[in-house]
C-alpha cells in the first residue's frame, strides 16, 4: 500500500480516537475539581503514564533522535538532562505543591502573599512559558505532516497547524484534565510501544551488540571516532563551550517549574500518589530516553543523513522505514505510517496539556482570583477557562504559521529556560524559606522571565549571525543562545535581594501554615471522585 | 459551596492576604510540635544533601564533556567509551536515588506524617479551604 495513504489513514485514526476519549470523559466532568484537576481521582501509576504523555514532546523523540543522528553524542546531554531534572520535581517539588496548591502554579505563592500581584505574575510566566512550548509542537507538527505527505506545499503546513490547533481547543473545552489525561495515557502508551519496536528492530540488525552499532554509526556518518566523543556540536571555543553548559543548567532546572508538568501533580488523592506518579514518570522517562540513544545512532548508522533536513526532526521516522525494509517495500511503509501517526499523538496529546494550563490559569488566577476577587462560581469560571482556551488556541495558531522558520528545539529550550528562571526560584523559596515574599516572588518571576527572553532577543538567535532569525541586521551583545547560566542565578538572587528588601509579617506568619501542610497533608485538597 | 477561595474574616489579616486569611491555630500548635520537628529534620535530611549530590554529579557529567574530551574519549569496551558510560551512570544513578527517596519516604516520613495529618482532623479543622466540594 502507498505509504502516504496508510499514513493519513492512521493520522485519522489518532484523531478519532482521541476525540472518542474526550467526549467520553466529558460526560463525569462537572465542577471545577473535575473539570482541572481530573476530581485529584488518578491513580499513581496513571498519573504516572499522564505525566510521560505530557512531558515526552514531539522535541523529545523527533528532535533527540534527530540531534544525535546529526551531531552525534553532544545529543545525548538533552536525554540526559531531561531525566536527570525529574529529581528536583521528586524530592522538592511534586508533594509539596500537592499540599499547598489547588488548581495552578500560582496557589501555592497566593497560600501566604498579596495574592493579586502574585496570581498575574504567576499566570503571565504560564502564559509565556506554555506558548513558547506550543509553538514548538505546532511548528512541528505541520512540517511532519507536510513531508511525510510528500507535499512540501506552505498551504499544507498552515492547514496542519489550523488543524491541529482546532484539536486541542475540542480537548481541553469538551474533555477537561480528564479527557486531557486520557489522551496524554493513551499517548504514551504508543509512544514507548512504537519506539521499543523501533528500537528491538535496530538492535536486531546489530545483533545486540550497542558497540557495534555505535561503530555503524561513527564510520556511517563520516566523522570517525569523534562522532561518539563530546564536543561535536559544541566543543569549538570557548562560548560554544559555555552554551553547552548553559543548555545543560537549564534541562535539569526547568522541568520542576514547567506550569503543564505542575499542575498534574494536583490529579491525584494525595501527597504520596503525586510521589508514586513522579516515581513511575522516572521509570518510563527514563526507558523513554535510553531509547532515543539507540535511535539517533541508530539512525546515524543505518540512514544516509546528508538526505535529512537540516534539524534531523525526521530521522525517527526515517529510521522506522529503514528497519522495516526500507523505502518501497511494505514493511517500511508500515512502520513508516505507525511512528508518523505515534509522533502525531504525541504533538496532540502535548498541545492538549499546555492549553488547559495556561487557560487555567488565565480563568482560575486571572479571571476569578484577581478579577472577581474569588467570587465567581465554578460554572462561571469554567466557562472563561473554554473562552480562554479558544483565544489561546487562536494566538498559538496566529504565531505559529509565521513561525514555522524557527528551530523546534531552540523554542523548547527556551521554554525550559524560562520556566527555570521565572518559576523554579520562587517554588523552591516559598517552600523553604519562611523571609520569602510577595516582593521577592514578584522580582523573581517578572526579572527570571524578562531576562531570559530579553537575552535571547540580543543573542545570535535572532540577529547577527548566518543563522539568525532576522537577516541582515545585527543587534547581538549577549553570545550565548541559551540564556540560561545568567537567568536562573539572576531568578534566584532576585527572590532573595526582593525578599530581604522589605518585610512583610504576614507572608512570614503564614509560612508556618503553608509548611505544615506541604509536610504533612493537613488540610489538603479531597479527592473528589473515585 | 461556592468557589470563593478565601473571603477574608474578622482579624484575619490585611487585605491583600485574603487567601491566607483564614489561619487556623491547629497549624501553630502542629508546628510546634516535636514530631514536626523530627518530620521536616528527616524530610531535609535526605533532600538536601541528595539533591546536592545530584547537581554536583550532573554538573561534573556536563564540565567533564566540555573540558575533558580527551578522558571521555577513552575507549572501555570496544567502541563504548568513558563518555557513554558516564551518560549511562547518571540514569543509573537518578533511578537508584529515585528508589531509595521512595524506601526512605515510606518508612521515615509517611507514618509521622500520617499521625500528624490524624491529628489534624481530630480537632475538626478543615484547612484554609474546606474539604470536599
Amino acid at each position: 500500500m502507498d505509504h502516504q495513504v496508510l499514513t493519513t489513514v492512521l493520522f485519522l485514526s489518532v484523531v478519532a480516537l482521541t476525540v472518542a476519549i474526550t467526549v467520553r470523559a466529558s460526560r463525569s466532568t462537572s465542577g471545577t475539581s473535575d473539570f482541572y484537576a481530573g476530581g485529584r481521582s488518578f491513580t499513581g501509576f496513571q498519573n504516572g503514564l499522564a505525566i510521560g504523555g505530557d512531558y515526552m514532546s514531539a522535541a523529545s523523540f523527533l528532535g533527540i533522535t534527530g540531534i544525535i543522528a546529526l551531531a552525534g553524542y553532544d545529543g545525548f546531554l538533552y536525554s540526559i538532562g531531561f531525566l536527570v531534572a525529574w529529581l528536583v520535581a521528586l524530592l522538592l517539588v511534586a508533594e509539596m505543591l500537592r499540599n499547598s496548591g489547588r488548581y495552578t502554579m500560582a496557589d501555592q505563592l497566593a497560600f501566604r502573599m498579596k495574592q493579586k500581584p502574585v496570581r498575574m505574575a504567576a499566570a503571565t510566566s504560564t502564559v509565556v512559558v506554555s506558548i513558547f512550548y506550543l509553538l514548538a509542537q505546532m511548528v512541528g507538527a505541520g512540517t511532519l505532516v507536510a513531508l511525510l505527505l510528500g507535499v512540501d506545499s506552505q498551504t499544507v503546513k498552515n492547514l496542519v497547524i489550523l488543524g491541529v490547533g482546532m484539536l486541542m481547543i475540542f480537548y481541553v473545552t469538551v474533555g477537561g484534565m480528564k479527557g486531557t489525561t486520557w489522551v496524554q495515557i493513551v499517548k504514551a502508551v504508543l509512544l514507548m510501544t512504537g519506539s521499543a519496536l523501533i528500537v528491538v528492530l535496530v538492535l536486531a540488525k546489530f545483533d545486540f551488540n550497542l558497540s557495534e552499532l555505535l561503530g555503524a554509526a561513527a564510520s556511517n556518518s563520516g566523522k570517525g571516532e569523534a562522532f561518539l566523543e563530546p564536543g561535536l556540536k559544541y566543543g569549538a571555543d570557548l562560548t560554544s563551550k559555555l552554551d553547552f553548559l548553559s543548555l545543560g543548567i537549564a534541562l535539569v532546572l526547568g522541568t520542576a517549574g514547567l506550569p503543564h508538568i505542575l499542575i498534574r501533580f494536583y490529579t491525584v488523592p494525595t501527597a504520596r500518589d503525586a510521589r508514586k506518579s513522579v516515581l513511575w514518570a522516572i521509570g518510563i522517562i527514563g526507558t523513554f530516553y535510553l531509547f532515543t540513544l539507540v535511535l539517533g545512532f541508530g539512525a546515524a548508522a543505518l540512514l544516509n543523513t546528508g538526505d535529512l533536513d537540516a534539524s534531523g526532526n525526521l530521522a525517527a521516522p526515517k529510521l522506522a522505514e529503514e528497519v522495516g525494509g526500507g523505502a518501497g517495500s511494505t514493511g517500511g511503509a508500515i512502520l513508516l505510517a505507525l511512528i508518523a501517526a505515534v509522533a502525531f499523538a504525541t504533538i496532540l496529546a502535548v498541545v492538549a496539556g499546555l492549553t488547559l494550563t495556561s487557560s487555567a490559569s488565565v480563568a482560575h488566577d486571572v479571571y476569578n482570583n484577581v478579577y472577581r476577587k474569588g467570587e465567581a462560581t465554578e460554572q462561571e469560571e469554567i466557562k472563561v477557562t473554554r473562552i480562554a482556551a479558544g483565544v489561546i488556541g487562536l494566538i498559538a495558531i496566529l504565531l505559529a504559521i509565521p513561525a514555522q522558520s524557527l528551530n523546534i528545539a531552540f523554542l523548547v529550550a527556551l521554554a525550559f529556560a524560562v520556566a527555570a528562571s521565572a518559576n523554579l526560584p520562587t517554588i523552591v523559596l516559598n517552600m523553604f524559606w519562611r523571609r520569602f515574599n510577595t516582593r521577592g516572588a514578584l522580582w523573581s518571576i517578572y526579572g527570571g522571565l524578562i531576562s531570559a527572553v530579553g537575552l535571547v532577543f540580543f543573542s545570535p538567535v535572532m540577529s547577527g549571525a548566518e543563522t539568525s532569525l532576522i537577516t541582515g541586521a545585527d543587534f547581538a551583545w549577549f553570545p550565548l543562545s541559551n540564556p540560561g547560566i545568567v537567568s536562573i542565578p539572576l531568578g534566584f538572587l532576585l527572590g532573595i535581594i526582593g525578599s530581604l528588601t522589605t518585610r512583610e509579617p504576614a507572608a512570614e506568619d503564614r509560612y508556618t501554615e503553608l509548611e505544615v501542610r506541604a509536610l504533612t497533608g493537613a488540610g489538603a485538597e479531597q479527592a473528589t471522585s473515585h | 459551596m461556592s468557589h470563593a477561595d478565601h473571603p477574608a474574616q474578622p482579624g484575619g489579616g490585611d487585605a491583600g492576604h485574603q487567601q491566607a486569611a483564614r489561619h487556623d491555630p491547629v497549624y501553630d500548635h502542629l508546628h510546634a510540635s516535636a514530631e514536626f520537628a523530627e518530620l521536616r529534620r528527616r524530610y531535609r535530611a535526605f533532600v538536601l544533601p541528595a539533591t546536592v549530590a545530584f547537581l554536583s554529579w550532573y554538573l561534573l557529567y556536563v564540565v567533564m564533556s566540555n573540558w575533558a574530551a580527551g578522558f571521555m574519549s577513552t575507549q572501555v569496551l570496544g567502541n563504548i567509551n568513558i563518555a557513554l558510560v558516564f551518560g549511562l551512570l547518571q540514569f543509573v544513578t537518578t533511578f537508584l536515588i529515585a528508589y531509595l527517596y521512595s524506601r526512605y519516604s515510606a518508612a521515615r516520613l509517611d507514618p509521622l506524617a500520617g499521625e500528624l495529618e490524624e491529628r489534624f482532623v481530630e480537632t475538626g479543622a478543615t484547612g484554609s479551604r474546606g474539604g470536599k466540594h
